[in-house]
Parts: C-alpha cells; sequence; structure tokens
C-alpha cells in the first residue's frame, strides 16, 4: 500500500488502491483532530496557497484547517482581491505564488482541467479543490471515507446520487469513486439535469425519485446550481422540490438505514427537507469532519509523491 | 530464502518478554503510574503481550495505548508517505510513567518520533524504553531500558517480527540479507 502520485488532479485517474490508501491514511489523521493538541509535525516548514479563482467557504477552510494541522503555514488567494481582475493569466498568478516557494497549490476554478494545466507549469504538488463542472477528488474521498466508515464497506452498496448531476463536479468524481470500490450507483433527477450519456460512467439512470431510492444504502442529494446553468432546466423551485425534494413521506419508503449525504451547502426546503437534514439519518455534518482528516491525508500523502518522483529522476 | 535465519523462536520470544515484564515491575515500585505504549507494526502486539504478563504480577491491570509515529517522522521529505497507523491512548499520560514499546530498535529515529508524539497527549512523568531486539547502529542519542535480545547486524541485514496476532504461523524474529 503506497501512494506514488505528486498531484491530485482528479479521481478518474486513481486506481482502487490509491483511493483506499487515502482512506486509510485519512483514519489516522481523523484521530488527530479529537486530541487536545490537535497538530501534528508532518508538513513543517512547507507553504501551501489556497488558489481560489471560484468563491468557496467551507473547501477553503477545510483545506486551511487541513494544512495547519499539518504544521504547515498557508496563505488564501481569493479572486475577487487579486490580480485576475487586473488580466493577470493564471500561469502568471501560479508561477508568482511558486516565486514564493509555495510548496503545494490548492486550487478551485470555473475552468475543467485548470488544475491539471497548473501541474505541468509548475514545480509545486497541485490539489484540485474543484475545477468547473469536472471534478471535485476531495469531496469524492470525503464522500467514500464517511461511507466506508458508516456502513464498513463501499463494494455492493447501493448508492443514489440525487440532484443536478449535469453540472456537479462532486457528482463526476463520486461516480468515478463509488464505481472503482464496487459500489452500485444510481443517478436520479429532472432529466434534463441527469442526461442518460451517464451510464456511460457505469452508472443506472432514472427520473423517477421513489424508485431510485427505495432500495438505496445511501442517498447523496447534490444542491441545484442555479449558478452554473445558463438557461432554466426545470420549469420552478417548487416544481422540483415537488417532484425530487428528499421529504418525509418519501424517506418513509426508503431502508431504515440509508443514510442521507449532501456535500453541502444545504438549501433547506428545496432538495432536503429541514427535519430530515437535522435528523440522526443525516451524516451532512461528519461529512465536513471527514472533510479535513482526507485533506490532511491528501496534503501528507502527495509530499511523499514528491520525492519519489525525484529519486527516480536522479 | 536460504540467508533467512531464526533468531528468536515462539518460546524465547515468550521468555524474552517474561524478563522484560518482570525487570519493568523492578523498575517500577509504582505499578499504579505504569501505563505500556506500543509502537504499530509489531510494537502494538507487543505491549499487549506484556500488559497481560504484568497484570499477573501485579495483580492489576495495566494500560495499554497505541502510537503512531509516521506524522512526527524526520524523512518524510525523503520518501514515499509511510502508512499511517491509527493511534488510541485511551488513558491520561500525564504524571504515568508511559514505557514504549517497540519491536526493534536500530537508528532510534522512531523512538524520537515516538517521544515528540507522546508529548502532544500530555506530559509523562518518565518515559522508558523497551525493545525486543536491539540491532544497534544508533544515529540518535538513544538507549533502551529493557532489551530481549541484543543482535549485533549489518547493515545490509532486515530483522522482521513475526506474530500471530498479526496473521503468521507462529511467532518468530528473523534476520535475513536485503
Amino acid at each position: 500500500m503506497s501512494w506514488t502520485k505528486k498531484h491530485l488532479l482528479d479521481i478518474e485517474s486513481l486506481t482502487a488502491e490509491e483511493i483506499i490508501t487515502v482512506l486509510d491514511t485519512a483514519r489516522g489523521f481523523k484521530a488527530v483532530g479529537e486530541r487536545a493538541i490537535k497538530k501534528v509535525p508532518a508538513l513543517r516548514g512547507k507553504t501551501v496557497v489556497n488558489l481560489f479563482v471560484e468563491p468557496s467557504t467551507r473547501t477553503r477552510i477545510s483545506f486551511e484547517l487541513a494544512a495547519q494541522r499539518l504544521s504547515a503555514d498557508i496563505v488564501n488567494f481569493s479572486a475577487d482581491a487579486s490580480s485576475f481582475k487586473k488580466g493577470e493569466t493564471l500561469k502568471d498568478t501560479a508561477l508568482n505564488l511558486q516565486a514564493l516557494n509555495a510548496d503545494f497549490i490548492i486550487i478551485r476554478h470555473g475552468a475543467s482541467g485548470a488544475p491539471h494545466f497548473l501541474s505541468r507549469v509548475l514545480d509545486a504538488h497541485v490539489i484540485n479543490a474543484g475545477d468547473g463542472a469536472h471534478e471535485h477528488p476531495t469531496q469524492a474521498l470525503l464522500d467514500v471515507f464517511t461511507i466506508r466508515e458508516r456502513k464498513g464497506k463501499i463494494a455492493g452498496l447501493n448508492v443514489t446520487i440525487l440532484g443536478d448531476i449535469l453540472y456537479s463536479r462532486v457528482a463526476r468524481s463520486d461516480i468515478w469513486a463509488l464505481t472503482k470500490l464496487g459500489a452500485k450507483v444510481t443517478l436520479c433527477g429532472p432529466s434534463t439535469l441527469v442526461p442518460k450519456t451517464f451510464e456511460q460512467m457505469g452508472c443506472r439512470v432514472t427520473h423517477d425519485v421513489d424508485e431510485a431510492i427505495r432500495d438505496a444504502d445511501i442517498i447523496n442529494l447534490l444542491r441545484i446550481q442555479h449558478e452554473r446553468q445558463r438557461k432554466t432546466m426545470f420549469p420552478s423551485i417548487g416544481e422540483y422540490t415537488q417532484l425530487f425534494g428528499l421529504n418525509k413521506a418519501r424517506l418513509a419508503k426508503t431502508k431504515p438505514d440509508a443514510l442521507i449525504m449532501h456535500p453541502g451547502p444545504i438549501n433547506r426546503g428545496v432538495e432536503i427537507d429541514s427535519e430530515i437534514a437535522d435528523s440522526g439519518r443525516s451524516v451532512i455534518l461528519e461529512q465536513v469532519t471527514n472533510g479535513l482528516a482526507v485533506r490532511m491525508a491528501v496534503l501528507f500523502l502527495v509530499n511523499g509523491g514528491k520525492a519519489l518522483a525525484e529519486a527516480t529522476a536522479s | 530464502m536460504p540467508d533467512a535465519t531464526v533468531i528468536l523462536d515462539a518460546t524465547a520470544i515468550q521468555r524474552a518478554l517474561t524478563r522484560i515484564a518482570h525487570e519493568i515491575a523492578e523498575r517500577n515500585e509504582r505499578s499504579a503510574e505504569v501505563a505500556l505504549v506500543g509502537i504499530p507494526v509489531g510494537g502494538d502486539h507487543l505491549a499487549a503481550r506484556l500488559a497481560k504478563i504484568l497484570a499477573g504480577i501485579w495483580n492489576h491491570a495495566v494500560p495499554v495505548g497505541i502510537l503512531d509515529t509516521t506524522m512526527h517522522r524526520d524523512d518524510l521529505d525523503q520518501r514515499i508517505a509511510p502508512t499511517v497507523h491509527p493511534t488510541e491512548i485511551p488513558f491520561d499520560v500525564n504524571g504515568k510513567t508511559i514505557v514504549l514499546v517497540d519491536d526493534v530498535l536500530f537508528s532510534g529515529r522512531t523512538t524520537r518520533a515516538a517521544m515528540d508524539a507522546l508529548n502532544d497527549f500530555g506530559r509523562p512523568k518518565k518515559i522508558q524504553l523497551a525493545v525486543l531486539i536491539d540491532r544497534g547502529h544508533r544515529d540518535l542519542p538513544i538507549k533502551a531500558d529493557f532489551i530481549g535480545k541484543n543482535v549485533p547486524t549489518s547493515l545490509d541485514e532486515k530483522i522482521s517480527l513475526l506474530l500471530t496476532e498479526a496473521g503468521a504461523a507462529a511467532d518468530q524474529v528473523i534476520l535475513k540479507k536485503k
């Protein structure tokens, strides 16, 4: 069991063994967060840059705390307060950050492939914190970590992802991670947001929510991403809630031990009934806790990946 | 493998652990203050075995913990990230005499990392070190308090501890050329 990659760019290029390595490593780091002293010296003296060209609060804070708990220094760089407004290109911004000897660049960007591009022009480790509608690998890793911790396994579980799949990088990363680990993935939502083409990724696609969640062990709800939709993909929020929102009546028809997940931020009363979000069936806040552990594990593992790259080069 | 030598068999391992347990008991009169902390992989199982023997000597249970040292290593930049094992310290280390238990004492760097890691849990009154094998070649000024067997080695040799708890057919310590 070992990790040899210098970057974390996507889930698609990871093997099942590599995903399991992250999950096993994260287990050790989760315990660090439960101690009185929540800090270990693993990345002491390293510099981490949060390059968030697209706004985010929870992912940025999660990476920030993860870096700090590993004793690294971290600076935040956000689009609205930066030189992007003055016309600097992504490459120039990144090279400037590297000139400050940044060891890790964590990037969130509206364009799919931006982290891959940076990994080709920088020496630093690049970690994808979400690129366009492409991938959000650490979200998928924390999702499978949470599922494995609660259910004891991933293989053979029925996982239903419900909501805006078309515009969701979380959905794509989740689908890759879950299918690689042997889960059976069902996608459900309005036909405009859940096209049949996703069957090519090894999923089942349905537009009947009651059928989609009936046998599910995990129901993963996704937010409707208004900001990514160029035109209205369904008639109204009210109609979406009525047809696809998770309410008590629908939940009553699911397996009694089915867990409810959501990457956040949740829209109470839209994709999820407020009481369900606060119920014992919901693991939404556990996902946040686990996200921190998973991001610590990712930083720790890619740091070792660089040593290997240098060893093989010399 | 032709160059593999068994340096301790199951009986010898058990005898060494029994002796170490008696030495720990002799050194520490206040038995209630003693807790064992094993370093994975290997030391965690040895700590559990020592605790069982000590419980028989002292007639009370001895707290046992597991301490992962990977996050405190000093060579993280020079190698592929090591496997992180869960740490479980189910007792307050403050004021305790902590006996660190490891399978093989070599460079001493793991012991140093373990002492650092332990500090994150509090301030033990004392830290002592028990190892099943001391193979020499220290990089740091570290010395074990309790040693099962001294085994002079060369740097191209490797010592492995096989235990039934970890799935081995029989308890053994093996020395082989790399």
